[in-house]
């Protein structure tokens, strides 16, 4: 008897949800987004005395103010939509494959050098193709090694993806400093040489290649035989060797087509739209990284399609935000990056709420009385 | 029990780090012990205050970070105040912070002329090369380039360089440096561990990187340390970026441990400052006073101050002011870009301010030069001819001849030739301890 009661539960627990009848989900999901405009304007109003109504009327006429700023939007949702598909057989697989930056950089460097070394000798379409297999190579390779030990020896891939990122930054400082020569001081210029050819506006090769890649993604995600092994391996990785799926095989497989997704992101990024050295900085400034994909890909619950509407609001956000600082006149980043963090708050937290469920234990009242 | 007392560690963590915080931040407002440094007026600079500027003019800025790095600081609040003394309504000012160094800037630059911006400015060096293509594109909109070296010869009539002989002001906020150094002395402050094998007083210094704009600015202020105390030589620590705070802060603090007895820095946050504060070394700032964080080391500051030149962009395109020339750099005339802020009456040492507006006089007149030839060496020599890389191309090769005689010095003609700094000679006396390109 005495030691039943001594059984001490935790406070509460969390428990997965039944399914969720879709109209509620979709209220939810609403509901969710604009909790998290309103608390986002209602800081901006506290913080800088600025009206809710001017912050949301300019968070949303800055992604449209011109046919410019539409195209911005399209090419940064494309970026993120890619990367996120290069996320999603990873982490459908439950491989936490946090080193998608370190693999974007690294399929960066790869065009860059094409571009810069093979640039003008070359004919320009031959040294396209170089940049476009040097730099999915680029990617593999970076992915391919944290796969490789996960499926011989187990190591925590987390970490591992994690620490390739230092190490390709790492490279790329180098490469500015070769690449680059004296006084440089972080950048190297705009190599003119090997760009990639303009169709219609500069942004619409990249929008092309995403929306093809996003085709192809989901067909291979949901029709084809290696997606369906991905989704029994994330599963259980005993029933995957029961039914005689080569776990192994498939951990490396699908890591190096993730990485090689990252690898072509580095080159559309740097080929199609920089022209040069790429950093986590250059990433982060403009909108979108691999950490920014994990959202995306977590809102859209692995699911490629949904994706396309995640990186859309969050790049939406993204790119209304400076314009909501620049004409408001507030010229410190830390409100707003808060703000933002904010409204990404509110939509993961929905996505939670809508497949798990807070239940509080009732006995445990008892028990913090007792404290 | 353990659920309580885990409650009451984390509220005290957190009630700690709340001070920690409001510990480094320092209030704003705070003045004690700011001094003034009078102005010595040898020609009047046009402030452009009479000139009417179209309602219709807008200005658009755009910069690399926002207003918690110092670097950028200085042009918000450069630009501020000069739309505030020209009228501009808040409507005519456009700022946009972040903005990295790739086609964010060319996008943001388009943006911005898309939103009625006739003149543009961008503040970070690796913008050129974006602000150049938006130029090209835009050839009705005049685009304006901080610490650039392009437009002297990219021939792009409606781009602009601009930066300011900082050198001088380095000069100056050196020589502060040397009569606290001098002061120490005579105190007893400078210890045996402060001092080289040969004697010397060792200083250090946090720069960014190894590059002209750098080596310029540190070489400047060493010689104005040197002017007041001869005894001196430097240790140089790069940190391989413009903005590092956790690298700046373990650069000084490493250079107060080889014993380096006075800190400066060209880096911009302030992990710097901060560690010379927490080591009690005197610290001599760049772009702008770090008096209320530091109030027991800070002695003075150069800083470029923009407020001219956004003025002059002001007046030019929105008025009918004298166009900006395509290379600009500001003089040490009063007003006019090179500025020191106030000094720090508790640390300076007696006698600074009058030394300072008597040098500064000097400097004006050109009877000091501050790359005088006879005032430093390079392995143990004079130098009497030295090929700059002034016209950029892609191998930096050295073009142009920037030793000159006038008034019977002969100098290193810095920031004559084109605004960017282009001194890069590691003269006898500073020690790179590592290098970063």
């Amino acid at each position: 008897m005495n030691e039943a009661k001594n059984v001490r539960e935790p406070l509460f627990h969390v428990a997965r949800r039944g399914t969720v009848a879709l109209k509620r989900q979709v209220w939810a999901r609403v509901i969710a987004v604009f909790g998290g405009l309103i608390t986002g304007s209602l800081i901006c109003l506290v913080v800088y005395g600025k009206s809710p109504v001017e912050f949301l009327w300019r968070l949303v006429y800055g992604n449209f103010k011109s046919m410019d700023s539409v195209w911005n939007l399209l090419r940064n949702t494309a970026f993120l939509l890619a990367i996120g598909l290069a996320l999603i057989p990873a982490f459908k697989m439950k491989f936490w494959n946090l080193g998608g930056n370190g693999q974007i950089l690294m399929g960066g460097i790869a065009t860059v050098c094409c571009m810069k070394y093979l640039g003008g000798i070359l004919p320009d379409v031959v040294v396209w193709l170089f940049m476009l297999v040097s730099a999915v190579a680029a990617g593999m390779i970076w992915s391919a090694i944290p796969a490789i030990f996960k499926a011989f020896f187990k190591t925590n891939e987390t970490l591992f993806t994690l620490m390739m990122n230092y190490i390709a930054a790492g490279i790329v400082a180098f490469a500015i400093k070769k690449i680059g020569g004296k006084g440089t001081t972080g950048s190297i210029g705009v190599i003119e040489t090997a760009q990639l050819p303009v169709l219609f506006h500069d942004s619409f090769l990249i929008i092309l290649s995403v929306a093809l890649l996003t085709v192809i993604m989901t067909l291979y995600m949901k029709k084809s035989k290696h997606g369906y092994e991905i989704a029994v391996v994330g599963e259980s990785e005993n029933t995957a060797k029961y039914v005689g799926i080569n776990v192994r095989k498939v951990i490396i497989r699908t890591l190096i087509l993730s990485g090689a997704i990252c690898g072509f992101v580095g080159f559309l990024f740097v080929g199609a739209s920089e022209h040069t050295i790429v950093t986590e900085e250059t990433l982060a400034k403009t909108g979108f990284t691999a950490f920014t994909a994990i959202i995306a890909v977590w809102i859209a619950h692995n699911d490629p399609i949904a994706t396309i509407g995640a990186s859309f609001g969050i790049i939406f956000i993204n790119n209304g935000m400076p314009f909501v600082k620049a004409t408001l006149g507030i010229t410190e980043d830390t409100v707003a990056n808060m703000i933002i963090g904010i409204m990404y708050l509110f939509v993961i937290a929905c996505e939670f709420f809508i497949s798990y469920q807070v239940i509080f234990n009732r006995k445990n009242k008892n028990a913090l009385r007792e404290m | 029990m353990k659920k309580l007392i885990t409650l009451i560690v984390a509220a005290i963590m957190a009630v700690a780090c709340c001070f920690g915080l409001t510990a480094c931040g320092g209030g704003d407002d705070k003045t004690v012990g700011e001094v003034q440094i009078p102005a010595v007026t040898s020609q009047n600079v046009n402030q452009f205050d009479n000139v009417e500027i179209a309602s219709d003019f807008k200005i658009g800025v755009i910069c690399l970070h926002d207003k918690n790095s110092t670097y950028d600081k200085n042009f918000i609040d450069a630009v501020e105040t000069a739309a505030k003394a020209l009228k501009l309504s808040n409507d005519q000012l456009i700022i946009y912070t972040g903005i990295p160094e790739g086609s964010e800037c060319e996008t943001k630059a388009n943006e911005l002329v898309g939103l009625g911006c006739k003149a543009i400015f961008a503040d970070s060096f690796g913008h050129e090369d974006f602000m150049i293509k938006a130029a090209k594109a835009n050839p009705t909109v005049q685009f304006f380039h901080a610490t650039g070296t392009k437009a002297h010869t990219e021939g792009v009539s409606n781009f602009h360089n601009a930066f300011a002989s900082i050198y001088e002001g380095r000069y100056l906020a050196g020589v502060a440096a040397g009569l606290k150094l001098k002061e120490m002395d005579q105190n007893g402050l400078i210890k045996d561990t402060n001092k080289d094998e040969n004697g010397n007083v060792k200083i250090g210094y946090v720069g960014a990187w190894t590059y002209a704009e750098v080596i310029s600015g540190f070489t400047s202020w060493y010689l104005g340390v040197k002017s007041e105390y001869p005894n001196v030589v430097m240790d140089v620590q790069f940190t391989g970026s413009w903005y590092d705070e956790v690298r700046e802060k373990s650069a000084a603090e490493m250079l107060i441990s080889r014993g380096c007895a006075l800190i400066s820095q060209h880096a911009d946050s302030m992990g710097a400052p901060n560690a010379c504060e927490t080591a009690g070394v005197p610290n001599v700032s760049y772009n702008g006073s770090t008096i209320n964080a530091c109030p027991d080391t800070f002695i003075i500051s150069s800083k470029i101050d923009w407020t001219y030149y956004f003025k002059w962009i002001i007046a030019s395109v929105g008025g009918d002011a004298e166009a900006v020339p395509t290379d600009f750099a500001g003089t040490i005339d009063d007003g006019c870009m090179v500025a020191l802020t106030a000094i720090n009456g508790d640390v300076m040492a007696e006698g600074t301010v009058e030394k300072l507006v008597q040098v500064r006089k000097s400097i004006m007149d050109k009877t000091i030069r501050i790359f005088d030839c006879s005032k430093f060496t390079v392995n143990g020599e004079h130098l009497t001819t030295y090929l700059a890389d002034v016209n950029t191309d892609a191998d930096f090769t050295p073009d142009t001849e920037v030793i000159k005689t006038e008034g019977g010095i002969t100098y290193f003609a810095e920031s004559e030739l084109r605004s960017a700094p282009y001194f890069d000679i590691k003269i006898d006396g500073i020690t790179y301890l590592n290098v970063a390109y």
